[in-house]
């Protein structure tokens, strides 16, 4: 197979790495600092996307519709929080899991309500269409590289945030031990409605920019969900850099899988065999992947040194 | 059992067999639907209580063994097998042998990983679902013969079918109950409660976790089996993850680690369910909030509500 195939199936899957990633920093935050499993996460990424979709087309213009939208996402996950999550802290994580599995039911009826079932279209802005030059006269879609830019900027200020300023100093005193930080005088609850607030931004601006990529629909949220899920296990939980790791290995394995599974297995086995086989083994990947780290290392690859 | 207990059974029981004369009195055969359908759940729910309730296995996967129980069925009618003896009988060992492989690596991991990778197995065998053409792909495939148990029983009568759902779920009902009093459901009790020290006193959680998650797989597999003569059509959707919060949310709703908690759960679920789509089609944002209350505020579910519950 050609090189340039292979590179743009690679850029292909970062690509889809960076978008994974976005939404894992925030349900690792989550789940590291205030031990909570937010199935409703995947709900922020589309509420996050509609509420774009419905900002940018009252604004009438691209970046502040998207600034808007985010915000939005950003209130909506606090008040989320303050209503529904907190009390959920101290419960076990069965009792978390199905509360916030009716935070799903709930929010994809909502987004049915108030913007049917169909499929949205989020339009890309003129100046994001076209293609980028990359070496040997092969072509990269621009708005998938600035994809690409926007994660990993977005990864490298995280980064900072946390390691380098109080900010983040208060968060990862708060994941190690909670009850020590609030007998210091710092308002730790007002701390995890913050820090749930940006991970809900983060999910949103995932779902932004998977918009034009993918549809903009109820249930989005769900199918990111899962794989989300199987990312920061593969890398760890509680632990952004594993998140990070985690989110690049899924996102290049699941799209070199779909994209070459077959052809490779066409060398193997008869054309129709790979036909039928190499599709279902290509959604299973991520799966068998994450099996076999868990069985490996059950802590993931980048256990959180946060504490637990 | 007290007296209060035995008058409860006796009522729910009265109920249940009185239901079939009654809808028909009053020709409304849908309830008869539903209530059949919410005592298949009902046998999903308690296996899941088995590992869930009394194994503290929170098992975010069980609906897989629902999909492998009606594709056993729906892959031998396919090929012209209508035995129900034999496809019954794939049904349950084939999610029985799918359960000992996803147990075998689930176990080793414990809180919510153990929880994400049940999930992640369940997806696994969601899409291999989908992605099989042969047997209907996405779409699903109708089953044009139900399963035939030499002609001892029709499952195309809906009365017969109801009675024999009504056994087999007191039977499963009674055998999780059984299991959990024995010797090994207590093994399995002192691990959810204390690990540690049910380690101490020389017991190894690992196998018995394990042969529990494989009984409540096979169960599982049997209420699959059932639940693909019930609507006559598998579909991968048998399988999806929603599915399989929902039935642990039965599990939940009717009181966890308690015997008529999954009876009582599936059959509130599924009435709720019912009562919120008649009423408008957009059901689920009242029911997801339903949800989210009921965690949070009703702890000790339905099942806690039994007279005499507490020294049940």
């Amino acid at each position: 197979m050609p090189l340039t195939l292979v590179l743009e199936q690679l850029l292909n899957g970062v690509q889809f790495g960076v978008m994974l990633f976005l939404m894992a920093a925030g349900l690792t935050l989550v789940f590291g600092i205030m031990n909570l499993v937010n199935l409703a996460h995947g709900s922020l990424y589309m509420m996050g996307a509609y509420l774009t979709v419905a900002a940018v087309q009252w604004s009438g213009n691209y970046l502040a519709g998207v600034a808007l939208g985010l915000f939005a996402t950003l209130l909506l996950g606090m008040l989320v929080e303050v209503v529904a999550l907190r009390t959920l802290y101290e419960r076990d994580h069965l009792d978390q899991v199905l509360a916030t599995f009716g935070l799903i039911l709930f929010f994809n009826e909502l987004a049915a309500i108030f913007w049917g079932r169909a499929a949205l279209d989020l339009p890309r802005p003129d100046w994001l269409q076209g293609h980028i030059e990359l070496f040997a006269a092969s072509r990269y879609p621009l708005y998938r590289a600035v994809v690409i830019g926007v994660g990993l900027a977005v990864a490298a200020a995280l980064w900072y945030v946390v390691t380098r300023t109080r900010l983040g100093m208060l968060v990862r005193a708060g994941a190690s031990n909670r009850s020590m930080i609030a007998a210091l005088g710092v308002n730790i609850r007002l701390l995890y409605t913050f820090v749930f607030g940006i991970g809900a931004a983060l999910a949103g601006l995932a779902g932004v920019m998977a918009g034009p990529i993918y549809a903009v629909q109820p249930g989005m949220g769900e199918l990111i969900l899962i794989q989300v899920f199987v990312v920061i296990v593969i890398g760890g939980i509680g632990s952004i850099r594993g998140a990070f790791a985690g989110a690049l290995i899924v996102g290049v394995v699941d799209t070199l899988g779909r994209a070459f599974l077959k052809p490779l297995l066409g060398t193997v086995l008869s054309p129709t065999a790979a036909e039928a086989a190499g599709p279902a083994l290509a959604s299973m990947l991520i799966y068998l992947l994450m099996a076999v780290v868990l069985a490996l290392r059950p802590e993931g690859l980048f256990p959180s040194r946060g504490g637990q | 059992m007290t007296r209060a207990r035995i008058a409860f059974w006796t009522v729910l029981v009265t109920l249940l067999v009185l239901l079939p004369p009654a809808a028909a009195a009053l020709q409304q055969p849908f309830y008869l639907d539903l209530v059949r359908k919410a005592m298949i759940f009902a046998i999903a729910a308690a296996s899941l209580n088995l590992i869930l309730g009394y194994g503290g296995l929170v098992s975010f996967g069980h609906a897989a063994y629902l999909g492998i129980g009606g594709y056993a069925v729906g892959v031998l009618a396919f090929y012209g097998t209508t035995s129900g003896w034999l496809q019954w009988g794939v049904a349950i060992g084939a999610s029985a042998l799918v359960a000992l492989a996803i147990g075998a690596v689930s176990i080793r991991t414990s809180g919510i990983y153990f929880i994400m990778i049940t999930l992640a197995f369940t997806q696994m065998l969601y899409y291999l679902g989908i992605s099989i053409e042969e047997y209907g792909g996405d779409d699903g495939m109708r089953i044009k013969t139900r399963s035939d148990f030499s002609g001892l029983i029709d499952l195309g009568d809906p009365v017969a079918f109801y009675y024999l759902a009504l056994v087999l779920m007191l039977a499963c009902l009674f055998l999780v109950h059984r299991i959990a009093n024995s010797r090994f459901g207590m093994v399995l009790r002192a691990a959810k409660s204390n690990e540690p020290r049910s380690r101490g006193i020389g017991y190894s959680p690992y196998a018995y976790r394990l042969v529990a998650f494989v009984i409540a797989g096979a169960m599982c597999g049997l209420a699959g089996a059932m639940f693909a003569n019930h609507t006559a059509y598998i579909t991968p959707e048998f399988m999806h993850w929603t599915r399989s919060g929902e039935i642990m949310f039965m599990v939940i709703l009717g009181g966890i680690a308690s015997t008529a908690g999954p009876l009582l759960g599936a059959l509130v679920l599924l009435v709720v369910e019912t009562l919120l789509a008649g009423w408008t089609e957009h059901w689920q944002a009242i029911l997801g909030p339903l949800l989210v209350l009921s965690v949070l505020f009703f702890r000790r579910g339905l099942a806690g509500m039994i007279p005499g519950s507490r020294d049940g």
